[in-house]
């Protein structure tokens, strides 16, 4: 940046003072070279408060930190590379190698992509300015803010997560809930769970028993209001091609009861679908009643399973888990878009509304249609405004931290850490390993320096 | 404008205030107000990690030193990060006189930077006298003592609904496998046995610490706190598998596995005391009484009860415990009168200004238990004091904080992981092994 600079002022110098006026006298010469002398104090000196703010502030920050990485843990002992070797031996660092690597490749392109339809598409609107202004609106949110309200968006309980209390809602609406998520057998008194929930009487019964199917884990309060002692029904005889029986909640309240058997307070489980079974072949359902007694009637004589279908058992769908270990670090990202869709938004606005529309009208007036002049007119036109927003965005994406901190909970920290975090949490968070966590610093800094690089020389590219 | 006028004013009463309690404190003895005032005219800077009421509360035992002693104190509230505040207060000369440090580890380091004034003799005396030796130990760094244990956290607590476990017609059980058969019995009744807060991974170093200080019993329990038995030992093993059978039933463990990552401790305590139950008991510290006090207005005693952290196997039943010790800074600027604080914090007198308005448990042995406000922090007391010398302190908060206290990472991250899946209880252990030798540095 600086060698540019020199040559820049250099190189129209020659041509007046030394080329140009052969006859020019020696103390004109002087005068001039004391001239530029004098210029170059004045400009020195105005250049120096913000060249000390710089160094105070950011160079030598950055050496130190350059320097901190050589020691150890404590600062005072020297140990070369050793940070740097440790660093990528960590899994936790690899991991966030990783998942900045996802966040600048996804996060710009996303954002510029997403700014620039929008900013297309707006322009088309009869509101431009109210949308523009909505879109924009969360970018004067704080990170922090904008964390705690998506991390409360994303949790997985449907009553607190507002996306898993959509995405439940609609399933439910298809599918349907299952009576009795809880229910269950106790193991060994004569029911047998199988491999697709459903469960299944262990021994057969024939026609003529009265079967009874104790289920447990039902709260009492859950019970349906019409639900009834199960005792009665329990005590019946069947008529001989009949096969009769009782669900019913094995669960005393308070204690006592006998196990597997229905004691007179026990209520029985009504609406519960009940099949009965032989071979392997379904041959009567029914469903309970408020008793929860049901019966198959004229049977064959023979063996038979009574089944509690699995559907009656089925768990309450519980949605998505946004912020599990394979999507905590999207869900995150999505945050990001949240609120920088209306930088990228506007920034590629400004741009479109300085393109000559004289090249748009042309287009048209030969025919185009919009997506042709989209594509090949104003994306084109748009590069540079495009390839200074996406830098920016790669910049500013490597060194998220607040959302990632906030967003993601304590099990899935790690699967969801990027470098920043990384960084943050070796130096203080815990680790206080300041001279691991300058490593990670310096390593961010190398990767940031290509971007800047590039965003500066496009600047004074543009400013030319 | 207006502001700046307002700071004028509160800078002018403060000055008149200051001018007249010097006045006050230069004619001590002729204003006969209430007895001798040794320490008039001197002002003691405390620092501590409470706020809100606990601050409120400890505010109350200041000014009554206050009342006592004459000597003005000033609380201030460090957060949670005790060692770098008081670490940069001290290096920008600025020091606390007294500060209530948190954790046995900080509390060491700080006397191996040197900062720290060893107790003096009248507080010493006070400590043999009023304190089970554990607390002196966990006070002392290199034979001097240091650390005066003021408050006290019980972490053995097991806390119940007890329309839960009457509907499911269990008693409070005496041992950890008849804790897990009533677990399983309320959960044959509907409602899940335990709540436990997987999201914060200290509740599951507390579970632990628990299981591994009654099964492995305390002297294990002090060698793996200081990193002297290895984390692969077969007592660690033996502890998670014992920890295992409660955490991979999914009838026990409200929501299972996946519902129990997905809480937090507030969440934890909800799940039991809050408006819609889900689980019939959650263990944590003495504190729960007060979240479920608070926030969902349960009567503790009534519809909140508790029973101490049951014996595993034939160990005797654990009393994990936490607590607040009160060091004296080297560059504070009135260590007399900051040595005078101590003394009188040893005392009974001290600990019973805040135990009667509760949130409070004293190590502190010749504290008249009637002193407490309520039944059921009368009996957490007790059990605490009664335990003595068995009483051990958090393992996790002796830990280095890297394995002990980071969130996402060591120990928490670790049994988060078990939580998940605690199907291998050995390469769990030798997973907490590496991060241990990696925190402790050795």
């Amino acid at each position: 940046m600086t060698a540019t600079d020199l040559r820049d002022q250099k190189a129209p110098d020659p041509d007046p003072a030394e080329a140009g006026q052969p006859s020019t006298s020696q103390a004109d010469r002087d005068r001039r070279r004391r001239a530029r002398r004098r210029a170059r104090v004045v400009a020195f000196v105005f250049v120096l408060p913000a060249l000390l703010l710089l160094g105070a502030l950011v160079v030598y920050p950055v050496l130190f930190s350059v320097g901190r990485s050589f020691f150890d843990a404590s600062g005072d002992r020297f140990v070369g590379g050793d940070n740097y070797t440790e660093m990528f031996h960590d899994p936790a660092t690899i991991k966030a190698v990783r998942n900045t690597a996802i966040w600048v490749v996804i996060a710009p392109t996303l954002l510029t992509g997403l700014g620039l339809v929008l900013a297309v598409l707006v322009e088309k609107v009869r509101w431009a300015t109210a949308f523009k202004l909505l879109l924009f609106m969360p970018m004067a949110v704080s990170f922090l803010a904008a964390g705690i309200i998506f991390r409360l968006a994303y949790d997985e309980d449907p009553d607190k997560g507002v996306l898993n209390a959509a995405v439940v809602s609609v399933h439910d609406v298809f599918k349907g809930e299952s009576s009795y998520p809880t229910a269950r057998a106790r193991d060994g008194q004569g029911l047998t769970k199988d491999v697709d929930g459903s469960y299944g009487t262990s021994a057969g019964v024939s026609p003529g028993d009265t079967v009874g199917l104790g289920l447990v884990g039902v709260r009492a309060e859950d019970l349906p209001a019409d639900a009834r002692p199960a005792y009665p029904a329990a005590a019946r005889k069947a008529p001989a091609d009949e096969l009769r029986g009782v669900v019913y909640l094995d669960f005393t309240r308070g204690g006592g009861g006998k196990q597997g058997e229905v004691d007179r307070a026990e209520s029985g489980l009504p609406g519960m679908a009940v099949e009965a079974v032989r071979d392997g072949k379904t041959v009567g359902s029914a469903t309970t009643a408020a008793d929860g007694s049901f019966r198959f009637e004229s049977l064959e004589p023979g063996s038979y399973t009574v089944r509690l279908p699995g559907s009656n058992f089925a768990p309450p769908y519980e949605g998505i888990s946004w912020l599990g270990p394979a999507l905590v670090t999207p869900a995150i990202i999505g945050a990001y878009l949240w609120i920088w869709t209306g930088f990228a938004m506007v920034l590629i606005g400004a741009g479109l509304a300085a393109l000559p529309r004289d090249a748009l009208e042309a287009a048209r007036m030969d025919g185009a249609n919009e997506w042709q002049i989209f594509r090949r007119i104003t994306v084109p036109l748009l590069a540079p405004v495009l390839t200074v927003v996406f830098v920016t965005l790669v910049i500013n994406v490597m060194k998220v931290f607040d959302l990632v901190y906030i967003i993601a909970p304590g099990p899935v920290q790690e699967d969801a850490t990027v470098l920043a975090t990384q960084m943050w949490l070796v130096s203080f968070g815990g680790g206080n390993n300041q001279g691991l966590g300058s490593a990670l610093g310096v390593l961010l800094l190398l990767l940031v320096i290509p971007a800047m690089v590039f965003n500066v020389r496009r600047f004074r590219g543009s400013q030319r | 404008m207006m502001r700046r006028r307002t700071t004028l004013l509160a800078s002018c009463t403060a000055l008149a205030l200051s001018l007249g309690a010097t006045a006050c404190g230069g004619g001590g003895p002729v204003s006969a107000g209430g007895g001798d005032k040794p320490l008039s005219g001197q002002t003691i800077n405390v620092a501590g990690v409470w706020s809100g009421s606990e601050q409120k509360n400890f505010q109350k035992v200041l000014d009554a030193f206050t009342e006592k002693t004459g000597a003005k104190t000033q609380f201030t509230s460090t957060g949670d990060n005790v060692s770098t505040v008081v670490g940069s207060k001290i290096e920008g000369g600025n020091a606390p006189d007294v500060v209530m440090v948190p954790q046995v580890g900080v509390l060491q380091q700080f006397a191996e930077e040197g900062w720290l004034r060893p107790l003096s003799k009248t507080a010493r005396k006070s400590v043999d006298a009023n304190y089970a030796d554990v607390w002196k130990n966990y006070g002392s760094v290199d034979g001097s003592l240091y650390g005066l244990y003021f408050k006290a956290a019980h972490k053995s607590t097991v806390w119940y609904s007890p329309d839960a476990l009457d509907e499911a017609g269990v008693e409070a059980p005496a041992s950890y496998d008849a804790m897990l058969e009533a677990g399983r019995t309320v959960s044959e009744s509907g409602l899940a046995a335990f709540s436990v807060a997987g999201q914060d991974g200290w509740t599951l170093t507390d579970w632990f610490e628990n299981v591994y200080l009654s099964q492995a019993g305390p002297e294990k329990y002090d060698a793996l706190a200081a990193h002297e038995t290895k984390w692969t030992d077969p007592s660690v093993v033996a502890a998670l598998t014992t920890l295992g059978k409660l955490f991979k039933d999914k009838e026990l463990i409200a929501g299972g596995q996946k519902g129990a990552l997905n809480t937090d401790f507030p969440g934890s305590v909800e799940k039991v005391f809050g408006p819609e139950p889900a689980a019939g008991m959650v263990y944590e510290g003495d504190f729960v009484a007060g979240v479920a006090k608070d926030q969902f207005g349960k009567k503790i005693g009534e519809d909140a009860d508790f029973f101490p952290f049951p014996a595993v196997g034939d160990g005797k039943a654990p009393v994990v415990s936490g607590g607040d010790a009160a060091v004296v800074l080297k560059d504070g600027k009135s260590p007399k009168a900051a040595m005078a604080f101590l003394e009188y914090l040893a005392t009974p007198e001290a600990s019973a200004v805040w135990a009667e308005v509760g949130g409070f448990l004293s190590p502190n042995k010749e504290l008249d238990l009637a002193s407490y406000g309520d039944d059921i922090t009368r009996e957490t007391a007790k059990s605490l004091v009664d335990a003595g010398d068995s009483v051990r302190f958090d393992m996790s908060d002796q830990a280095p904080a890297a394995f002990g206290g980071t969130k996402g990472a060591g120990e928490w991250k670790l049994l988060q992981d078990f939580l998940r899946d605690p199907s291998d209880p050995k390469a769990t252990a030798a997973a907490l092994e590496k991060a241990a030798a990696k925190a402790y540095q050795d």
